[in-house]
């Protein structure tokens, strides 16, 4: 069955200008047509990896519980029971623990999703030099993976923070939209280093070092009223405090504490000064969700020559 | 299933003048260190065009070949139409699903059983998690793996990963396939299995591009094949046409090709010598491809330093494995080839209709006195090696039309059974 009749189309005839003839190939993106796929690619390779996890060691999904809580019982034997940190603050150091642990495992979800995400697009070569799919399925595979996770851990959370007496309380409501700003921020962040770590492979221990500095400048173990406290006198200070609260995840993790943990501690609004100020931080997490998806689509194209 | 009917009036797939090009940095910088320490120094880019000015369509239903060196840009190419890489300049559509086969099996995890391995690279190759997890048993079905289903891939031995991973493959629904030398991997039945599979398909209907080395493939499947060479289309069309030249070009390069085994220790009195041999009518168009069954022209020039009268010219074709397959003399047909005077020059041809098989020829000249050509003026080896393309390649020596005939005689008269071996 030859077809003499499909002439080859002559781009010179049209000057170019070619009528479409179907659905047009334009190469690998970020994102397609075709949300479902997106999703259904990200939830699954996410899912898996979760799989993963839970079969592929003796103890199974127990060290990923394990992992913050052994963090937090270190952390909490230094600053609680050798240096009281929580005795100085009164009222806002009650259930202290319970805020530690809580923003330990809040960071956790951070620190997986983007230490997570800088190598996830190199390492999965075999697929993007294969398949076409949506590429940035990659990156939100490991958010989404890294929710899972804490998913579980917050279930510890919960039960450490009932067995310290904390109550529910109706600011509880507000735990999605929290973790929904710590998401938002942490995706733009894994957009921005797994497209950066293809062409420039310093990333990876940059961002081991910024990550360790976000670690120790947000309120985890130190609250944010004790920042405040000592950086309320002298222009200097309230440069370094503004610097301070630049950082989202003082807001986030802020309000995580004072909505769910203990209504003593100061809000993310009181930290900020005012309920306006915070859209300082929400502006860079906005910021950071755009340049990040901005820099991963245009890497999108040639991720599969870069490699 | 399929998310859009394709319209039968436009072709399955059309490229028209796409450009692809690969920069090659000279030297890569990867880290921002280098960067830092040499911030004004641009990395110099080499481009390499992998593809160039390519068009072609692919009608629905169309099995189509793509065919050529390696680094010709057939893998780009199908890469380009699958988008996964980007184009540099123009423009491709497809008509319907897509879905490619770069690789069998790509995005298995080996430590995931079978089941989860399916309806991940389903998802991946374009289906939605509720189709391939109903695919599942139809997929275990077909690589005959009912008994390992609960075993972890890396437990699988190769075999049975690959019958997995085409399995998956083949029972996404999708119009257009795009196809990679998926077959270059697995055991003869194996191979088997997929041509077959293959040949279903053809039958259904469904538009396949299939980019591959095997000649004998794209002239069994294909429809149309394309012949690209770095980067251009040289050839498209029918695909015996297109075979014979990908193998013109694949072998036709090499030309000058000496092998040492058969030697170019001359002997004899050297009273003529033979200067030169070639293929061809033309001394200026040198060739080293002669296709199977067209008209074969090999021609000596021999150079006489005395005088000699009626000398025979002989060549030797040998084949591969130093057998010689063909011998022709002149003496056969002229018996007396007259007189040569000091200083001539004369050409000695050899034509024949190419039955040979396929694969690369020697050539040994020999000149020698009038008799019984034992007496030899030159004996030249090695001074010409050329290869015939074809497609008959029966395994024989030779590609000779046979005829064959069956006559029935009907049943053996009682009484007339005779012993074997006892004809007398």
């Amino acid at each position: 069955m030859s077809s003499p009749e499909l002439a080859e189309p002559d781009t010179r005839e049209t000057g170019g200008l070619a009528q479409p003839m179907g659905r047009p190939i334009r190469g690998p993106r970020a994102l397609d047509e075709s949300w479902s796929r997106f999703w259904h690619l990200s939830y699954n390779i996410a899912r898996s990896e979760f799989k993963l996890k839970f079969f592929g060691s003796a103890l199974g999904y127990l060290w990923q519980v394990v992992r913050p809580l052994l963090l937090f019982g270190v952390l909490y034997v230094f600053f609680v029971e050798v240096f009281h940190v929580d005795k100085a603050k009164g009222a806002a150091s009650a259930h202290y623990g319970a805020q530690l642990l809580g923003s330990i495992v809040l960071f956790t979800l951070f620190g997986e999703a983007t230490s997570g995400a800088v190598r996830s697009v190199v390492d999965r070569e075999g697929l993007v030099r294969k398949i076409q799919f949506p590429r940035l399925a990659i990156p939100i595979s490991v958010v989404l993976l890294a929710l899972f996770n804490l998913g579980l851990n917050l279930v510890v959370v919960m039960i450490f923070a009932a067995i310290e007496g904390v109550r529910p309380t109706l600011s509880w409501l507000e735990l999605p939209l929290i973790i929904l700003m710590l998401t938002v921020l942490a995706t733009g962040v894994a957009m921005l280093l797994s497209a950066l770590f293809v062409r420039f492979r310093d990333i990876s221990p940059i961002w081991e070092v910024v990550s360790q500095v976000l670690f120790y400048s947000s309120p985890v173990i130190i609250p944010a009223e004790a920042v405040r406290e000592e950086l309320a006198h002298g222009s200097f200070n309230h440069f370094l405090y503004h610097v301070y609260t630049l950082n989202p995840l003082v807001a986030i993790f802020q309000q995580f504490r004072h909505a769910m943990i203990n209504r003593s501690t100061l809000s993310a609004g009181q930290i900020m000064g005012s309920w306006v100020a915070l859209l300082e931080p929400m502006a860079l997490v906005a910021a950071i969700i755009v340049i990040g998806f901005w820099v991963f689509n245009r890497a999108a194209s040639h991720i599969a020559e870069d490699l | 299933m399929s998310p859009q009917t394709p319209d039968p009036t436009l072709p399955a797939l059309a490229a028209q003048g796409v450009h692809k090009r690969f920069k090659i940095p000279e030297e890569r910088s990867h880290t921002l260190k280098e960067r830092a320490l040499h911030p004004l120094r641009r990395t110099r880019h080499e481009s390499l065009y992998a593809l160039k000015d390519i068009s072609f369509s692919v009608a629905p239903g169309e099995f189509f070949g793509i065919v050529g060196r390696n680094g010709s840009g057939k893998s780009t190419l199908l890469k380009c139409l699958a988008g996964i890489y980007a184009t540099d300049q123009g423009k491709i559509w497809c008509n319907g699903r897509m879905s490619t086969f770069i690789e069998l099996g790509v995005g298995f995890n080996p430590d995931l059983a079978a089941f989860d391995n399916v309806a991940l690279n389903g998802i991946m190759l374009g289906l939605s998690p509720r189709e391939a997890r109903a695919r599942y048993e139809r997929v275990i079905e077909f690589a005959e793996l009912e008994d390992f289903q609960d075993l972890k891939l890396k437990n699988y031995s190769s075999g049975m990963h690959v019958r997995l991973a085409f399995s998956v493959a083949i029972q996404v629904d999708a119009d257009i396939l795009l196809i990679d030398e998926v077959l270059a991997v697995g055991d003869a039945a194996f191979q088997q299995k997929c041509f077959d599979v293959f040949n279903r398909m053809r039958e259904e209907g469904r538009t396949i591009v299939f980019v591959t080395h095997d000649m004998g493939a794209v002239t069994r499947f294909c429809h149309r094949a394309m012949l690209l060479e770095r980067g251009e289309m040289v050839s498209i069309g029918d695909p015996r046409d297109v075979a014979d030249r990908y193998l013109e070009t694949a072998f036709g390069r090499e030309v000058g090709y000496h092998d040492p085994d058969v030697g170019s220790a001359r002997m004899g009195d050297g009273v003529a010598r033979v200067t030169d041999v070639w293929l061809g009518d033309d001394l200026s168009v040198r060739r080293s491809v002669a296709p199977q069954s067209e008209a074969l022209t090999l021609k000596a020039l021999v150079t006489f330093n005395s005088e000699v009268v009626d000398p025979a010219v002989s060549i030797t074709l040998l084949n591969e494995h130093r057998q010689p397959v063909v011998v022709a003399t002149t003496t056969e047909e002229l018996e007396e080839t007259g007189p040569f005077m000091p200083g001539e020059r004369a050409v000695f041809a050899f034509s024949f209709h190419n039955m040979l098989a396929p694969g690369r020829y020697h050539t040994i000249l020999t000149v020698t006195h009038r008799g019984d050509g034992v007496d030899v003026i030159d004996r030249f080896a090695g001074g010409l090696s050329f290869v015939v393309t074809g497609l008959a390649a029966s395994g024989g020596m030779v590609e000779i039309p046979v005829e064959t005939e069956v006559s029935r005689l009907g049943a053996v008269p009682p009484g007339e059974i005779q012993p074997a071996g006892d004809s007398r």
